[in-house]
């Protein structure tokens, strides 16, 4: 098969002993960034993208992914022996990795947890493997109309399957597309809301905005807990490994549930996040004793982790097929892609042949290191942060004042992070989901490109967006999700009538 | 999950001004970006729409969204808890560092600003002694240096004391 001759040849770029090298660094930095707050998998790729400017294009982006597994996996450590979730798609591990921990199952909640990242990720690269090169074919076939309503789609799934607010979600989108659009125009070569400040002039950048947002804003939140990590402690031996790994054996049908739930976030724009919630409920939902969730049930370990890990490495599939980001850590990484003039989809797959299956055969690579990686250091983790917060929370925020810098040389841009650490925590306060405002920001520029391409073909007509099959049932799936909130306050306000109806 | 912030008196800061906050700076941007969209430009052009054309639906989109925000909190009586007391205390105690170390940077270049906000929080918020203090906050900037300036060859922002240095 092609895939398979295709992805021997990505293990031999993948396999060379730099790109090894920069495998490991990757995967423990990435943990380490898991393992903070305030330094979470989208803000630490981020902070460090524009370091990895001077490597080829190929070496860097391995690095930056297995940074990104690094982070999937550090996020359970944290939340496990401290019931601190390190990223936010670990949160779904407190529940009952944190009791297991209490109880002194430490060891077995954390190789649970990691094994079980281990199989989520693995299925999904299994399906990158085989489902990017047809989806990447198919996408051929997609003109700007086509680019368009998938991007369309991509922001109506947000608004209909949120679980915060339309109102809000659609809020935190605009502005993400207002600042967007900052700058030079490059259709018409206009200023745009620029109001004679030259140093806007190049736009709002979102790396900026990922680090404020997800970075000061993060500490900012931590914050209001006080200044203490206490946690619980954990040592790993073989014994307890092969033993846990019996136990999970009997858990197959919650990795397979699991698993096609994290998939599925991922592709659909969603993310590690939802997915591992998702997951978490329809584990408790399909138990035979739900009431054991939340007090260190197994199951409530392992239906996250694998659905946030299938989610977060999913999500890549879309990103390089077809330009979209499947969570805000792939909007980072795509940024990057364009950065270093690659185009993310469909050509990218004829043209950079090298890249992209190097990159995959790496995704297997990083995955594995990272599990043994990680069995094998969690009492240096927990050490890590027994570091007083006292010391910790100033080092962090240097990290992310350098990391705002870097990206242009510019002071500016760290007054931005801290206006945009600002803005990450009165919008996680006040629920407006995050996610939508960074994807806005990355996307919003090609959404608008794509928008005016389809306009000149079709001579103004939004006809277009409807012509052929294809366009028009994506458009028309983008509308119904759109719609989707309306329909479910329609259908409340209609069985409340009902209900006083039937009380007179 | 909402807690009745009638009892524990000040204790407890309710959502409603928070969010009545925010969604009126939402809503003042929308009106901004409206307003210099209308400059660029909100038609039809020859070739497609002109440059003020999606600014102008998104600020509207912003605005509508803004206003059903505002609505909604002014109408209903929130009972919703942003923060306790304490914990906006503990965030301004950060914030407020962080905000002076940007202002610092500009001016003592950011390897003395980082040191002067470790420093800071170490004995501010961690209550060590001089000696560990001086250390790490002098030997964390320092590594940061050998990082960025002579391993990534990364210029950062210096100030006074490089200069005096000959850095």
């Amino acid at each position: 098969m092609d895939e398979i001759s295709n992805l021997m040849h990505g293990f031999g770029v993948a396999l060379t002993l730099p790109n090894i090298g920069f495998m490991f660094i990757g995967i423990l930095l990435g943990v380490l960034i898991g393992v903070l707050p305030g330094l979470g998998g989208a803000n630490g790729v981020a902070i460090l993208l524009p370091l990895t400017f001077s490597m080829n294009p190929t070496s860097a982006i391995i690095m930056l992914s297995c940074i990104y597994w690094g982070a999937l996996f550090g996020g359970a450590i944290t939340s496990i022996l401290f019931n601190i979730p390190g990223e936010p798609w670990s949160v779904a591990t407190t529940f009952d990795g944190y009791p297991m921990a209490q109880r002194g199952e430490a060891a077995q909640a954390l190789t649970a947890a990691f094994t079980s990242s281990f199989v989520g990720a693995l299925f999904a690269v299994l399906l990158i493997t085989f489902m990017a090169p047809l989806l990447a074919k198919f996408a051929l076939k997609f003109g700007p109309a086509e680019f368009f309503a998938v991007q369309l789609l991509t922001f109506c799934s947000f608004v209909g399957m949120s679980k915060e607010p339309p109102a809000k979600t659609i809020a935190s989108m605009m502005l993400g597309f207002a600042l967007a659009a900052v700058g030079l125009d490059s259709v018409t070569g206009q200023l745009r809301m620029t109001f004679g400040f030259p140093v806007l002039l190049k736009g709002f950048d979102f790396l900026i905005a990922v680090i404020g947002l997800f970075g000061i804003g993060e500490i900012l939140l931590t914050m209001e807990e006080g200044l203490a990590f206490k946690g619980k402690s954990a040592r790993i031996n073989v014994r307890v490994v092969w033993q846990t790994w019996g136990q999970l054996l009997r858990h197959w049908r919650t990795f397979l549930r699991s698993v096609s739930v994290g998939c599925w976030m991922g592709i659909t724009p969603g993310g590690a996040t939802p997915a591992s919630f998702m997951s978490y409920g329809m584990a408790r939902r399909m138990s035979k004793n739900p009431q054991s969730f939340g007090q260190g049930n197994i199951e409530g370990v392992i239906a996250p982790e694998t659905a946030a890990h299938a989610a977060g490495t999913s999500a890549l599939l879309p990103m390089l097929t077809l330009g979209i980001p499947g969570s805000p850590t792939a909007a980072v990484l795509l940024g990057g892609l364009l950065i270093w003039g690659l185009q993310p989809g469909p050509m990218l797959f004829v043209e950079q042949k090298d890249f992209v299956w190097g990159l995959i055969a790496s995704m297997y690579l990083g995955n594995i290191v990272g599990l043994l990686v990680v069995l094998t250091t969690v009492p240096f983790w927990a050490a890590v942060l027994r570091i007083p917060f006292a010391v910790i929370a100033p080092v962090i925020i240097v990290i992310c004042a350098i990391g705002a810098y870097t990206v242009h040389s510019s002071m500016f841009d760290v007054v931005l992070m801290v206006v945009f650490g600002v803005v990450g925590y009165f919008f996680k306060k006040l629920r407006y989901p995050l996610a939508p405002m960074v994807l806005a920001l990355v996307l919003g520029d090609m959404a608008e490109a794509s928008f005016r391409q389809a306009m000149l073909i079709s001579q103004g007509s939004l006809a277009i967006f409807v012509s052929n099959p294809l366009v028009g049932s994506i458009t028309g799936l983008a509308l119904a999700l759109l719609l989707w909130p309306l329909w479910g306050v329609l259908r409340g306000l209609a069985k409340a009538r009902e209900a006083a109806a039937a009380a007179s | 999950m909402s807690d009745s912030s009638e009892e524990a008196g000040g204790a407890t800061v309710s959502t409603r001004w928070p969010e009545i906050v925010v969604a009126g700076v939402l809503l003042a941007a929308a009106l901004l970006v409206m307003f210099d969209s209308v400059r660029s430009g909100i038609g039809w052009g020859d070739d497609g729409p002109r440059s003020g054309y999606f600014p102008f639906r998104i600020g509207l989109l912003l605005a509508g969204a803004s206003v059903a925000i505002l609505i909604g909190q002014l109408r209903v009586r929130s009972t919703q808890v942003f923060a306790e007391r304490a914990q906006l205390s503990m965030v301004i105690q950060v914030f407020v560092p962080i905000v002076v170390y940007v202002a610092l940077i500009g001016w003592l270049g950011i390897y003395v600003a980082s040191a002067l906000l470790i420093a800071y929080f170490m004995r501010r918020h961690g209550h060590y002694g001089w000696a560990l203090t001086a250390a790490v906050s002098v030997g964390v900037p320092l590594v940061f240096f050998a990082v960025f300036e002579r391993w990534f060859l990364v210029p950062l922002i210096k100030g006074p004391l490089e200069a005096w240095l000959g850095l």
